[in-house]
């Protein structure tokens, strides 16, 4: 049931009796093994430090059971309060009232966005929706060309009136707000009833691509703005969730390269900065790796259980 | 004694600057004991000191002394070729194209080969990079196309036409997954069919975490990286996972990419570098 972070803990506590209350003393020296696992999955700084004092402050109030010794009793807190904050309020894709429902993808450059488009809208076409792609990112040699190969692949209409930058186009050619605007009037005339707009890749730090992300925003009225975060990303999701957080505005998180093993521990970073929803989990290359999220299983991950 | 005027919120302070810039527990908390021990027999008592400290082991944990030269010319009457490998997104195809207009701009004659043959538009991406450089991309018309006859075909064109530099891009592939390695160490035999390959660049993005270690380990495994390109530095991330990298596996960083432009990457410097991984 338990293995190698509980197994490290035990050791910590073969001195220890492990009767009644769990003491200070016990919970400080489980906390700093803890501290590692977390830091070891790549879970914030001060993710980590906050975490760490909410445990400590549950685990002293906590009676010993029988059955576990006190170091499996510290993880067992450790892993339900990752689950609850990892969990939080899950939800699925909000749909608008009067279609279409918008749907804007937004990110670091090579997060997964352009394939995650293809996933989405395979997914949403599966359950009975009539999704289209918009290209809105001009920017990236072929990104237009990609997802529209995606698009074929999913067998749904994709929005590409700039081919942007390709071997023809040095350039970018056109606006991506005034395309993810056309495509909203594309769809309409169309009749579907989902859009998905896929932007290019920007850094945190890049306010005029900030400010491009966020005139789509406002001239598109997404229903969801969906964060992609790579899996395999370190302390940087700290400072990544937050501009992204405020330079667009998000409304739920997909994580993405689960299919690796990188333990994730962005996850309860970008939770704990922005305490959005992580929604999905995209597990691969091929448009079907695709996932609800489940907090129980990121907690395990995390923990390397 | 001394230890007392340096109260427990430096060390913290330093702990955490160094684990945010995914340093990495074992690297940080052992610069930390270094530094500790430092100040006993050094009897330091300012803050300011442990600071310069921190620098000067940094820098010798980063190591200024290795090579980090391309192997970049004709030898044997044949191309260098070099190989570009890593996990998916890091930012492979525009490393080629990057180093493509370097090459250019020694004026080496250069060819691509677009050996991903997987991924939606790669060998279109990299045909563009090309186009923008000014070098031609040896590809398959066909989707799917095997990836080593692709690399066989772009050195034996690089044969031919006596160019000094071949630049293979390959797919992204993520480490865990060992049917895809054992992809890329075909990619690589079948080339070097053709003519010896002179160097493995593994790309690492800037943002990875310690994932990057297992990263490079496997990569190396399978087709010897001998050099890593450390890749979107010119945002917030600070690297600082290939610290560990260089130590545990002797392979240097060679190259760091600030941009998505053709005029973005630059030779690795480590006072830089470490600079910026302790500047908060
Ligand atoms: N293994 C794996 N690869 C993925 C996953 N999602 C995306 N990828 C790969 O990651 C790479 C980058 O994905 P893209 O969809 O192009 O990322 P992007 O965010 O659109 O990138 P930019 O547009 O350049 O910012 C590609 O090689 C994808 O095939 C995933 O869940 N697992
Ligand atoms: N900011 C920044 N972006 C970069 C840098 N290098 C690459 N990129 C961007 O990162 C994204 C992915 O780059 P690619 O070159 O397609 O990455 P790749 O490793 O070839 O991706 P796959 O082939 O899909 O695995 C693109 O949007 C690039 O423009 C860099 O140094 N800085
Ligand atoms: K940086
Ligand atoms: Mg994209
Ligand atoms: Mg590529």
């Amino acid at each position: 049931m338990f293995n190698s972070l509980t197994e490290r803990l035990s050791s910590t506590f073969k001195n220890l009796r492990g009767k009644g209350r769990l003491t200070e003393a016990d919970i400080d020296a489980t906390a700093r093994e803890i501290r590692r696992a977390l830091l070891d999955a790549d879970v914030a700084v001060p993710a980590v430090r906050q975490f760490i004092k909410q445990v400590k402050e549950r685990a002293l109030g906590e009676e010993v059971s029988e059955a576990l010794n006190p170091a499996q009793q510290v993880v067992k807190i450790v892993q339900s309060e990752l689950e609850e904050i990892l969990g939080g309020e899950t939800r699925t894709l909000q749909l608008a009232k009067t279609p279409p429902t918008v749907i804007m993808l937004v990110g670091l450059q090579g997060a997964g966005k352009t394939t995650l488009a293809g996933k989405l809208s395979k997914h949403l076409k599966q359950e009975g929706h009539a999704p289209m792609l918009v290209a809105a990112d001009l920017q990236r040699p072929n990104a237009v060309k990609q997802l529209q190969v995606n698009g074929e692949r999913a067998g749904v209409h994709v929005f590409a009136p700039h081919p942007g930058v390709s071997s023809e186009h040095e350039d970018p050619t056109g606006d991506p707000v005034e395309v993810a605007k056309a495509g909203l009037e594309e769809a309409k005339n169309r009749q579907h009833d989902v859009v998905i707009i896929d932007t290019a890749g920007r850094l945190g730090v890049d306010q005029e691509l900030m400010q491009q992300a966020s005139d789509i925003r406002a001239a598109t009225n997404p229903d969801e703005v969906l964060f992609v975060i790579d899996a395999m990303i370190g302390q940087d999701a700290v400072a990544t969730a937050q501009a992204f957080n405020e330079g667009v505005g998000f409304t739920g998180v997909v994580l993405s390269k689960m299919d690796g093993d990188a333990r994730g521990g962005a996850a309860l970073s970008v939770k704990y900065i922005t305490g959005k929803p992580i929604m999905y989990a995209s597990t691969g290359e091929g448009l079907g790796d695709f996932e609800v999220f489940h907090p129980d299983r990121m907690a395990s991950r995390i923990l390397d259980m | 004694l001394a230890q007392d005027d340096i109260d427990e919120d430096v060390w913290d302070e330093i702990e955490e600057t160094l684990l945010m810039s995914d340093l990495g527990t074992d690297p940080a908390m052992e610069l930390v004991d270094r530094l500790k021990e430092r100040v006993t027999v050094e009897g330091t008592r300012d803050p300011e000191a442990v600071r310069t400290m921190l620098r000067e082991e940094l820098i010798k944990m980063v190591d200024p002394t290795m090579d980090r030269r391309l192997a970049a010319t004709r030898k044997d009457g044949k191309p260098a070729v070099m190989m570009v490998v890593g996990v998916n997104g890091v930012g492979k195809t525009t490393t080629v194209g990057k180093l493509a207009r370097v090459l250019v701009a020694e004026e080496r004659n250069v060819i691509l080969g677009a050996a991903d043959t997987f991924r939606a538009a790669a060998a279109e991406q990299l045909t563009t990079w090309g186009e923008r450089v000014g070098v031609e991309t040896v590809r398959s018309e066909q989707e799917g196309a095997d990836p080593a006859s692709v690399a066989f075909s772009a050195v034996e064109a690089g044969i031919q036409q006596e160019a000094d530099v071949v630049l293979v891009d390959t797919a992204g592939r993520l480490h865990s997954k060992a049917n895809l390695m054992e992809e890329l160490g075909k990619v690589k035999r079948v080339a070097e069919k053709q003519a010896p390959v002179d160097e493995v660049l593994l790309v690492i993005d800037a943002t990875t975490g310690q994932n990057g270690l297992m990263q490079a380990k496997v990569f190396t495994e399978a087709v010897d990286v001998t050099g890593i390109v450390l890749t979107k530095l010119d945002g917030t991330a600070k690297g600082g996972i290939v610290v560990a990298i260089q130590r545990q596996l002797g392979v240097p960083v060679k190259l760091i990419g600030l941009g998505e432009g053709a005029d973005d990457l630059a030779p690795f410097e480590t006072e830089a570098f470490v600079d910026a991984l302790i500047a908060s």
